[in-house]
């Protein structure tokens, strides 16, 4: 329905344009605009831009995007009820693991709740902003435990993805989850924690060097108070915690609040610099562009914080399109994986499959390494992650065949996946199996709980049935090669570093593989 | 004591398989060491082990002799009758009571108190200190093996400068142009590494970087061998899996200067004792398997390990019966050429900071300097970012 009516307003666009203003912006400019805003672009959706300007494409990508899922949420998520947790000396070790069980079971389902929405939006947009902020103001489940808190924050991340930055930072910095992660929860009058007040500068808006060490002891103070009411699971201010006191922070003084504290960063011209350049090095390149960045950031600024000006002003800067910049990117775990998926136009089931192979390769989703969140860049690609990723490609290219002992390589288990900060150690072995605390026949349960969860894992992968011949025969083109050419400048932004099989004679199949595992896939 | 004691029969080692053509610089395998000219100082292996979340140094060498001690762990202490006795003040957690032989054999050292100044107790800061070896309050993006080998390249026929176990952040060996593998396992390594392949094509950074590390596997592959056999039985858990992958690693006979373990789990906040025994009993065995396989390898003369954890943890225990970030800490040293003893100096309990932990006695730079300058004859000073006495923990060779 989208679809047609879209079609049919490109093409008022495209007749009233007809005789004045540029051209259509064509294919490669589509791919590209589309590749760095999404997942991996279909051939249908290439189309449907590469008829607009490169003007209207983006206005187009900007509006009307989504500010929730279409995926129905797992029913644990939408508790309100109270948070419970087996804590002190009188919980036993039957309700402590009981507990850690919940945690696991919820954060799988979270995970592939959260994939699956990635992989059927119609919004991808959306989606990445919400995971460039979950990469932003970030809180991993490890030290969270409640998925539900998780699940939380991530909604709040996709209602504000593209809204304004200073009603997210209000936001982000009162959920739950990042009240746990960095100790708010925990602060109080007379003992402040420094953690959120410090990372709320250096990490959130201002980045190093530009507060001091005094600001963050006295924004500390003010976070005092801001609580997490465990009988709801939602933000709550105690005043018998709060610091009352007079504090000074970035030149602002008074008897501050943590909101005020808020106000008074978001007054500093930095904020809407270090946000922009952050942006830039997302949707651009590695390295921005000082001036183009200081003015894309003023204009961030002048707009009241508002993220579809500054993406607006990004995508359409000289930068962003410029030859040169073109490939550079390394793509994401996560787009590897829900990227490939959908320019393959596979739509598989909901499956914890996906989000097992991107911890694979370096990111599990809802646990980042740290505070700082995935390096990204570069850092994605070492040896293990690398061949992580050829060997998921692989897999998915041949997913007609029946393979049957490929996904032994994909051997994480549950416990690993759900609990582990790095996806480092989603192919360690379940530490929690080895817990000298666990009741005796524990081992065996776990043992039997891994072995059902790669069987889940297995299965997830086995039922793609990427189809390449009918895949490359849907490409446009008048002939088999001409096809196969299409289908090479859709799936690589940069010719392939090692020669596909010529077009002319090769299978589909083995043609569509190459592509994939050439180097120059792993780019966008 | 000098190198050339240690030459023995490790010539034609049978489960060692021989390169048909010797390599340049290289020599055969157990030729040529005397000599030792600089391309010939990797022969000398670095086997890192990470103790990842902060090894409780303290209940790993219990400085039973000290009230203070007592005092400050109602319910955690080691009790004096249950540990390894080293000394008449120092003795091991009862768990690392495997390492005792080493002990006696002089291989193993104990490097206590080290640490740097103006401590920083974030985990993922203070790794990140110890991995560049950087001030506390300087960022540095290389680590200091990577600065190390920029002065003094491994062989470029070496299967690779280092590779880390388990992990996918290569701590000491980031950045730079070090060709560092982390692998998880020799067997999937191999069977996934035919995916990778060389290509001499150039491009932009991202694509450059990806082309590189490609290049990597395909050469460290193509010098690896799943089957290597070997007789050393190894623990069955993940830091066991992790040391016979790493056996199987230093079997190749191209050469790798450096491998890197790591076993997680340090972090004990709450409810450590049982925990922290499992650990270093798992550290222990591990460790012992390692030396193992290293004797059968007949490597065990040149190869150098070294434990390492971003922080000791504080010597008061909390309310959980758990401890939290400390400072000071100890590492382990062992190996065929290492002078065995106690070195450093134990944290001074009755003298602890304001967020009460310890003075550091040694700098962990320090640590490293003997590393580069006794173990590897490299200049430390632009790799460390300055001048450390290394501690003598090593022979002379």
């Amino acid at each position: 329905m989208r679809t047609r009516l879209f079609a049919a307003l490109a093409w008022l666009v495209a007749a009233a344009c007809a005789h004045a203003g540029p051209a259509p912006m064509g294919p490669d400019d589509a791919r590209h605009l589309l590749a760095r805003t999404g997942f991996g672009p279909t051939d249908a959706e290439v189309r449907r831009y590469a008829a607009l300007t490169r003007e209207q494409a983006v206005a187009e990508l900007l509006q009307g995007t989504r500010t929730d899922a279409i995926t129905p949420a797992p029913g644990w998520a939408l508790d309100v009820g109270p948070l419970r947790a087996p804590r002190g000396e009188s919980a036993t070790v039957a309700e402590r693991r009981a507990f850690q069980q919940q945690n696991i079971r919820q954060g799988l389902e979270l995970r592939t709740w959260w994939v699956h929405e990635m992989l059927v939006t119609t919004s991808p947009l959306t989606e990445r902003m919400t995971l460039f902020w979950h990469n932003h103001f970030v809180s991993s489940q490890q030290k969270v435990r409640f998925a539900r808190l998780m699940y939380a924050q991530n909604v709040t991340l996709r209602a504000h993805a593209l809204g304004n930055f200073a009603v997210l930072l209000r936001a982000a910095s009162k959920e739950p989850a990042m009240l746990v992660y960095l100790d708010v929860a925990q602060s109080r009058r007379g003992q402040p924690n420094e953690n959120f007040a410090r990372e709320v500068m250096e990490l959130f808006t201002l980045g190093e060097g530009h507060y001091t060490e005094q600001d963050v002891k006295e924004a500390a103070r003010a976070f005092t108070g801001w609580s997490l009411d465990r009988e709801t699971g939602r933000y709550l201010f105690r005043p018998g915690l709060h610091d009352y006191g007079t504090k000074t922070v970035l030149g602002r003084s008074g008897r501050l609040d943590g909101d005020a504290v808020l106000d008074a960063i978001l007054a500093q011209p930095r904020v809407a610099e270090f946000v922009t350049a952050k942006l830039w090095r997302e949707f651009v390149s590695a390295d921005p562009d000082r001036a183009e960045a200081k003015r894309i950031a003023h204009v961030f600024r002048v707009r009241d914080y508002d993220i579809r000006a500054a993406l607006r002003e990004l995508l359409l800067c000289d930068a962003f399109w410029a030859a040169g910049n073109r490939g550079t990117l390394v793509k994401s775990p996560v787009e590897v994986v829900v990227g490939t998926l959908r320019q393959l136009e596979l739509a598989p089931p909901p499956s914890v499959a996906f989000a097992v192979a991107s911890a694979g390769m370096g990111q599990n989703l809802f646990s980042p390494p740290n505070v700082k969140g995935w390096p990204g860049g570069e850092a994605w690609i070492n040896s293990n992650t690398l061949l992580a990723r050829k060997q998921f490609l692989d897999r998915v290219a041949r997913s007609d065949d029946a393979a049957p002992d490929a996904m032994s390589e994909l051997r994480a288990s549950p416990e690993a996946l759900a609990q582990d900060a790095a996806a480092d150690s989603a192919a360690a072995p379940a530490r929690v199996a080895q817990s000298a605390a666990a009741p005796a026949g524990a081992a065996d349960e776990d043992r039997a709980r891994a072995r059902r969860f790669a069987q889940r894992v297995d299965a997830g992968m086995r039922n793609l049935g990427f189809d390449a011949a009918q895949w490359v025969a849907r490409q446009p083109g008048a002939t088999p090669s001409a096809k196969m050419r299409a289908a090479q400048s859709l799936l690589l932004p940069l010719p392939p570093v090692t020669a596909l099989p010529p077009a002319a004679d090769a299978d589909a199949a083995a043609f569509v593989r190459a592509a994939l595992l050439d180097p120059a896939y792993q780019l966008k | 004591m000098n190198r050339r004691e240690f030459l023995h029969a490790s010539v034609a080692l049978p489960w060692l398989r021989i390169p048909a053509v010797p390599l340049a610089g290289l020599g055969g395998v157990g030729v040529a060491i005397a000599a030792a000219p600089p391309a010939d100082r990797y022969r000398m292996l670095l086997v890192l082990v990470e103790l990842k979340g902060g090894n409780d140094g303290l209940n790993t060498l219990v400085p039973f002799a000290d009230p203070a001690y007592y005092a400050l762990r109602p319910t955690i202490a080691v009790a004096r009758d249950d540990v390894v006795q080293l000394s008449e003040h120092a003795g091991l957690h009862p768990s690392l009571a495997s390492l005792a032989p080493l002990w006696q054999e002089g291989r193993l050292a104990v490097l206590q108190g080290v640490g740097y100044p103006e401590p920083n107790l974030s985990h993922f800061r203070s790794i990140e200190i110890w991995d560049t070896a950087s001030r506390s309050e300087e960022y540095l993006q290389d680590g200091w093996l990577t600065r190390a080998f920029k002065g003094a390249p491994v062989p470029r026929t070496f299967a690779s400068d280092g590779v880390v176990v388990g992990t996918n952040d290569l701590g000491p060996l980031a950045g730079g142009d070090t060709r560092a593998l982390a692998i998880a396992d020799t067997g999937q390594f191999l069977r996934r590494a035919r995916l990778a392949q060389p290509a001499a094509a150039a491009g932009n950074r991202a694509l450059a970087h990806i082309l590189k590390v490609e290049a990597d596997i395909v050469q460290a592959a193509a010098h690896l061998d799943a089957k290597v056999a070997l007789a050393t039985e190894f623990p069955r858990n993940g830091f066991g899996n992790a040391v016979k992958t790493a056996a199987r690693i230093i079997a190749n006979p191209w050469g790798v200067a450096v491998v890197r373990l790591t076993l997680s789990g340090f972090d004990t906040h709450a409810n450590q004792p049982p925990t922290h025994a499992r650990l270093l009993a798992e550290l222990a065995d591990g460790l012992t398997a390692l030396r193992a396989a290293l004797v059968e390898l007949g490597k065990w003369n040149d190869t150098l390990v070294l434990t390492y954890a971003e922080f000791g943890r504080r010597p008061k225990e909390n309310r959980n019966s758990g401890t939290d970030h400390g400072t000071a800490n100890v590492q382990f040293a062992l190996g065929g050429r290492v002078t065995g003893g106690l070195y450093g100096a134990p944290p001074d309990l009755a003298r602890l900071s304001a967020d009460g932990n310890p003075a550091h006695a040694l700098d962990f730079r320090a640590v490293y300097a003997t590393v580069l300058e006794r173990w590897w004859g490299i200049d430390s000073y632009d790799a460390l970012g300055g001048r450390f006495a290394p501690v003598p923990y090593l022979t002379a060779g």
